[in-house]
């Protein structure tokens, strides 16, 4: 680097740096796009194993035996279910039978806003499970709801409404014990456990009335 | 290389030029993650990955980089490879992703990269650069689990909160008494910064003291120096 720098003109300086600055835009845009591309199937697959590790935690992979990512439905936002924008509906099948359906809800009045479920119903309309996919809960008080948070590892909050059925278990029971329902809270923290036991009754009733209708729905083709 | 080299660029890294006390750089996402051990550790060992990529990176190109636009092209190249560490440990290392993940993006916004490919991989060779990135992110990784236990352990009296999410066997030790009320303020970014401060104030007199020390009695290092010769 003993010889000197060669002078430039203005306008050839300003050409020779866009020309450089244009080359290592082309060359580490295609770096990104080749590294995307080769990256995207193992992307892709985790993403779907950790959808498929949710659905199984509200369904037993025993419960069913089809392709549950692709039976599915497209809901419009649905009030009944405190859905405002549009989600996916996953019908679970064992033998060409309905065994389960899929869904999100969600309790709009959470102590702190929105809670997010996810809720399994089976075929003869008893809860298979519910989990909390998002929350803005309380950390240490109203997180209970989150099995991940829940200090009850055994038997975490959420899994008392595996079970339930609209047949036998009354309307007023599918309330927290302080309301008259059967469902235990935390003291302290009781606007949490609410939302969330509300959220599922509804989304219970919701269900119950159009079951058949959900499982046919777009399955003859 | 030569050892005099590593070993300057190290205690520069651990001590001397320690990012988050000394050049105090990259501040926002070291205050917001610095809530407890394990966060600030995994955004440190995220640092260090894009740090050592980045630099490497830089050093290897330099000479074909115009000093007039270098600033676009370092940006250009350091984004590049924050996106591909991201896609590449979301592909490859899915498991470490779940946790990490989430720290890789705030890298972007962390001017420590852009510093250090400035001031260090701009100037020297690819092999001094990989080790600057390395020990800069170590000196980070080391402050933030300082700052992150002191934190944790005002704000809720436990360490190592969120464990269980890296290994899940392990769980958070509760070292204070269990009905500890928790300074609240220990966790929001005013504590952060008051504890930073007092991190800062820490290694100031720290040098403080060396430096006097070193007037003091000059003729220790020449004593040690005997002895290393006496040695080889």
């Amino acid at each position: 680097m003993t010889s000197t720098p060669r002078e430039y003109t203005a306008p050839a300086m300003a050409l020779r740096t866009a020309a450089i600055l244009f080359i290592f835009v082309i060359a580490f845009t295609a770096l990104l796009s080749a590294v995307y591309q080769w990256t995207r199937p193992a992307i892709e697959a985790s993403a779907l194993a950790e959808k498929m590790k949710l659905l199984n935690e509200v369904l037993p992979a025993s419960d069913y035996d089809n392709a549950l990512l692709t039976d599915t439905l497209s809901l419009p936002p649905t009030a009944e279910l405190g859905l405002t924008e549009a989600s996916t509906l996953y019908r679970a099948r064992k033998g060409g039978q309905p065994a389960a359906l899929i869904f999100e809800a969600v309790a709009p009045d959470g102590y702190a806003g929105r809670i997010r479920l996810l809720i399994a119903i089976r075929a003869d309309g008893s809860v298979a499970g519910v989990r909390v996919t998002q929350h803005k809960e309380t950390p240490g008080l109203g997180d209970y709801i989150e099995p991940k948070k829940d200090k009850n590892k055994a038997n975490p909050w959420i899994t008392q409404f595996n079970g339930l059925a609209l047949a036998t278990t009354p309307a007023k029971e599918w309330r927290v014990r302080k309301d008259g329902g059967r469902i235990e809270y935390h003291a302290g923290a009781t606007v949490t456990p609410r939302a969330v036991a509300r959220a599922v009754h509804q989304a219970v009733l919701w269900a119950d009335i159009r079951r058949e209708q959900l499982f046919a729905e777009g399955s003859a083709q | 290389m030569t050892r005099d080299e590593f070993s300057t660029i190290a205690y520069n890294g651990l001590w001397k030029q320690n990012t988050a006390l000394a050049q105090l750089l990259g501040l926002c996402p070291l205050l917001a993650v610095s809530t407890n051990i394990v966060n600030g550790v995994m955004l440190a060992l995220a640092t260090i990955i894009v740090m050592a990529l980045a630099n490497v990176a830089v050093a290897a190109l330099r000479n074909f980089i115009p000093h007039e636009i270098r600033i676009p092209v370092f940006i250009l190249i350091v984004a590049a490879l924050v996106t591909v560490v991201d896609l590449l440990f979301n592909a490859q290392l899915h498991e470490l992703y779940v946790v990490l993940g989430i720290f890789i993006p705030l890298i972007v916004t962390n001017c420590i990269v852009l510093a250090r490919v400035e001031a260090f991989a701009a100037k020297n060779p690819p092999l001094n650069s990989t080790v600057d990135g390395i020990f800069m992110g170590v000196g980070l990784l080391w402050t933030l689990a300082v700052l992150g236990a002191m934190r944790e352990l005002l704000g809720s009296g436990m360490l190592f909160t969120g464990i269980d999410m890296v290994f899940p066997s392990l769980s958070p030790i509760q070292v204070l008494p269990a009905d500890y009320p928790g300074l609240l303020i220990g966790l929001l970014p005013p504590g952060a910064f008051i504890l930073l401060g007092c991190m800062i104030a820490w290694k100031n007199w720290m040098d403080a003291r060396a430096a006097e020390r070193a007037k003091r009695r000059p003729p220790t290092p020449e004593v040690v120096a005997d002895t290393a010769e006496a040695g080889a």
